[in-house]
């Protein structure tokens, strides 16, 4: 989303400031008019709920209890910042962020790496990589269910110094790593192909000229690779990091939220969807909405990502 | 010309489709079973009308949320509904179930098992027809009481079959999953303790939660017992009635608590099966009788339904004991009155001493108490209790207040 409306903006605003020629005006009202009746579908489709949701969030209101409907200003929203519940799922969902986004990073460049200089089996080695995340998500999360199922799962009987009745899910910390895994293992390839673009973009004269003069695989690497695919490792991790921020189907299928694994999405499924509680559920997406915002927006700032740059049209 | 050649075409097709189906279809959202309630609709299926199934999702609150988002738009689309218990009174409240009639009203009453129309009961008014009733009742390994010298003729108590399972190598499978089912473990708990979790809950959001008592202690109790000896499965915290029933077959099974449909429905091996005993659930307390839960499923008609005088006149032929017969005998899932446990087929699906305890169970059964906000009490419930290990004797005091806290609105379930 962040991306795709992004550049348009900008390009629009620099051909605005350079030359203001008649002709350049006429294509500048034109550009609006053409584009003007995909901003009205998506005021429409978005800005519409978008809107309803922040209406409701002044409500107290169940659907179940429709007559006891009533106005209460932003009570919604104190009750769910007061509460401990929302912070400790505030802190899930960034841990689970932070880590498998980091993970993710690694060991996608790594894949990447691999895509990009393999010299047999080409098409073969980038398809297998690439598989997980063909993978529906309810089902991969499935999968690693069952893997690390006491009943019929193999990670306790192939992980040393795991006891064979061992219940990963049941306690805190082995569940949120077994939702981690899942969570990384479907999403890497989503990584490594990023950075595959990022890294297929680092001129191979470079790299060459830094042979010449001697410098090392390591030093190839953090003097010439990363820096000249900073871009792309940045979108990489926005979009990552805004996906990851937004967890809820491992969660759903592996815990169902036990063992205080919730996620924020998981919470707000729960108070709008199961408990029917439109008033607060809204709230609570209207704080995701804002979070997630937030946090592009750090991120955006904070790495100085240029997205127009990333998708090779700076 | 052309265009309003198509037009008269469409409409004379549109005629002919609303004219050959002269006779108005039922639709019957039905929760997932091995064909019961399809062979009743059928066998309800009348020159007036015919019915129709559509099947709901496997999670009963996942039945509820699917229904509920419906009739809330007033979907017309709905004409009878199967209800989980725990819902019937927040449906009733909503006001999405259509009056029935006073007579067919003490017709249920009259026929169902008392546990039964108190569950279909909201507001001294019958609300759902009771189709099926589930007990849950105490099965055993008789290889292990013998080895164990565990007299199960008379009555036991938790605190019993925990020391029996946990002295000789055994579980007690039980239904502890952050789900209903572990509200359900907890609710006849404490109602066999002779309490109760709320009442007064005509009031909504302002009925009395009564967890914080000697029998919420005395529950608790049990389970912490349970959870912190070397009778509770390793999968204690996650068990839902499969995995209970899977532990149970395993080599170190020696008790379960479950419902009636695990005799046919677990795909036990003839060993175990020829090892099974069952007797009536534990008690809470020594010397006061238990309560085991209620399960089952009420059906009700909807206020939106554009047929809703034929459905209603439908629910008496449903809920028939002959139906409710013929229900049992394809799912197992059993009647919701006596005269349903008469019948013929009936009497040949399970040895008539266990067709004895199910009726005895259910007529001593403690339902959930009916509320309109049963799924905020069972969810509070659920998250002060859950896991088993982490229950103590603070827990019921946490629970009520967290329980009020939501349903004031002051706290996030």
């Amino acid at each position: 989303m962040t991306a795709t409306q992004a550049p348009p903006r900008e390009d629009s605003a620099r051909g605005g400031t350079a030359v203001d020629s008649d002709r350049s005006k006429a294509e500048n009202r034109l550009g609006q008019r053409l584009v003007a009746p995909a901003v009205v579908l998506m005021l429409l489709v978005t800005a519409y709920p978008m809107l309803q949701a922040l209406y409701l969030s002044l409500f107290r209101y169940r659907l179940t209890a429709p007559d006891d409907r009533e106005f209460i200003w932003f009570s919604n929203y104190a009750t769910v910042l007061t509460d401990s519940l929302f912070w400790q799922d505030t802190w899930n969902t960034v841990l689970i962020m932070v880590v498998t986004v980091a993970v993710e990073l690694v060991i996608g460049f790594a894949f990447a790496m691999v895509m990009h200089r393999v010299v047999f089996a080409r098409g073969v080695i980038r398809t297998s990589i690439l598989i997980p995340y063909g993978i529906i998500t309810v089902v991969s999360a499935f999968a690693w269910q069952f893997a690390f199922s006491l009943n019929n799962g193999f990670v306790n009987s192939w992980v040393p110094f795991v006891e064979d009745n061992f219940n990963w899910f049941g306690d805190h910390w082995p569940a949120m790593f077994a939702i981690m895994v899942s969570e990384i293992w479907k999403t890497t390839p989503f990584m490594a192909l990023l950075l595959l673009a990022g890294l297929s973009q680092v001129s191979e004269d470079m790299l060459e000229a830094a042979k010449v003069d001697g410098a090392t695989w390591w030093q190839r690497l953090w003097k010439v690779i990363l820096p000249n695919m900073r871009a792309a490792i940045m979108v990489a991790v926005l979009f990552r990091a805004l996906d990851a921020y937004r967890i809820f189907d491992n969660i759903f299928v592996m815990t169902k939220g036990a063992q205080d694994t919730e996620s924020v999405s998981f919470l707000t499924y729960r108070q709008s969807i199961e408990q029917v509680q439109l008033g607060l559920g809204s709230a609570l997406s209207v704080l995701l909405f804002l979070s997630v915002l937030l946090l592009a927006f750090g991120i955006v700032k904070l790495f100085r990502v240029d997205l127009a740059q990333a998708r090779g049209e700076g | 010309m052309a265009p309003l050649a198509a037009l008269a075409l469409a409409s004379g097709l549109l005629a002919a489709c609303g004219g050959d189906s002269g006779t108005p279809e039922l639709t019957w959202y039905i929760n997932p079973d091995s064909g019961g309630q399809d062979a009743v609709a059928e066998e309800c299926s009348t020159d007036e009308y015919t019915i129709s199934t559509q099947v709901l999702p496997q999670d009963a609150n996942q039945q509820r949320i699917q229904l509920a988002r419906r009739l809330a738009a007033g979907d017309p689309e709905i004409d009878l509904m199967s209800i989980d218990p725990p819902f019937t009174a927040e449906f009733a409240e909503a006001g999405y179930l259509a009056e029935i009639p006073q007579d067919l009203q003490d017709t249920f009453r009259e026929q169902a098992f008392e546990s039964a129309a108190v569950a279909a009961t909201w507001e001294d008014k019958v609300v759902v027809a009771p189709f099926w009733s589930n007990t849950q009742v105490l099965w055993y390994r008789k290889s292990f009481v013998e080895q164990a010298g565990l007299d199960m003729e008379q009555p036991v108590t938790w605190e019993q079959i925990v020391q029996a399972a946990s002295e000789n190598d055994g579980t007690v499978a039980v239904q502890a999953n952050k789900y209903e089912g572990y509200s359900v473990w907890i609710n006849a708990l404490i109602a066999g303790a002779g309490g109760q979790i709320a009442s007064d809950t005509e009031q909504g959001a302002d009925a009395q939660i009564d967890i914080d008592s000697d029998a919420g202690r005395q529950a608790a109790q049990v389970i912490a017992d349970l959870a912190s000896s070397d009778a509770a499965p390793d999968d204690l915290s996650i068990a839902q009635e499969g995995q209970a029933a899977a532990t149970f077959g395993g080599d170190r099974g020696a008790f379960m608590v479950n419902w009636t449909y695990i005799l046919n429905g677990a795909g036990y091996s003839d060993e175990v099966v020829d090892d099974l005993g069952w007797a009536r659930y534990p008690r809470s307390v020594e010397g006061e009788e238990s309560r085991p839960p209620y399960g089952g499923i009420g059906i009700g008609v909807s206020e939106f339904s554009d047929d809703k005088d034929l459905a209603v006149s439908a629910l008496e032929c449903l809920t028939s004991p002959e139906n409710q017969a013929l229900n049992a005998e394809l799912t197992g899932n059993m009647p919701s009155s006596e005269a349903g446990y008469d019948q013929p087929n009936v009497q040949e699906l399970f040895p008539p001493d266990l067709l004895e305890l199910f009726q005895e169970s259910l007529e001593a059964a403690a339902p959930r108490t009916p509320s309109p906000y049963w799924s905020d009490i069972s969810g509070g419930i659920q998250s002060t209790w859950h896991p088993p290990s982490g229950v103590d004797e603070q827990t019921p005091e946490e629970a009520k207040q967290f329980i009020e806290d939501v349903l004031q609105g002051r706290s996030l379930l």
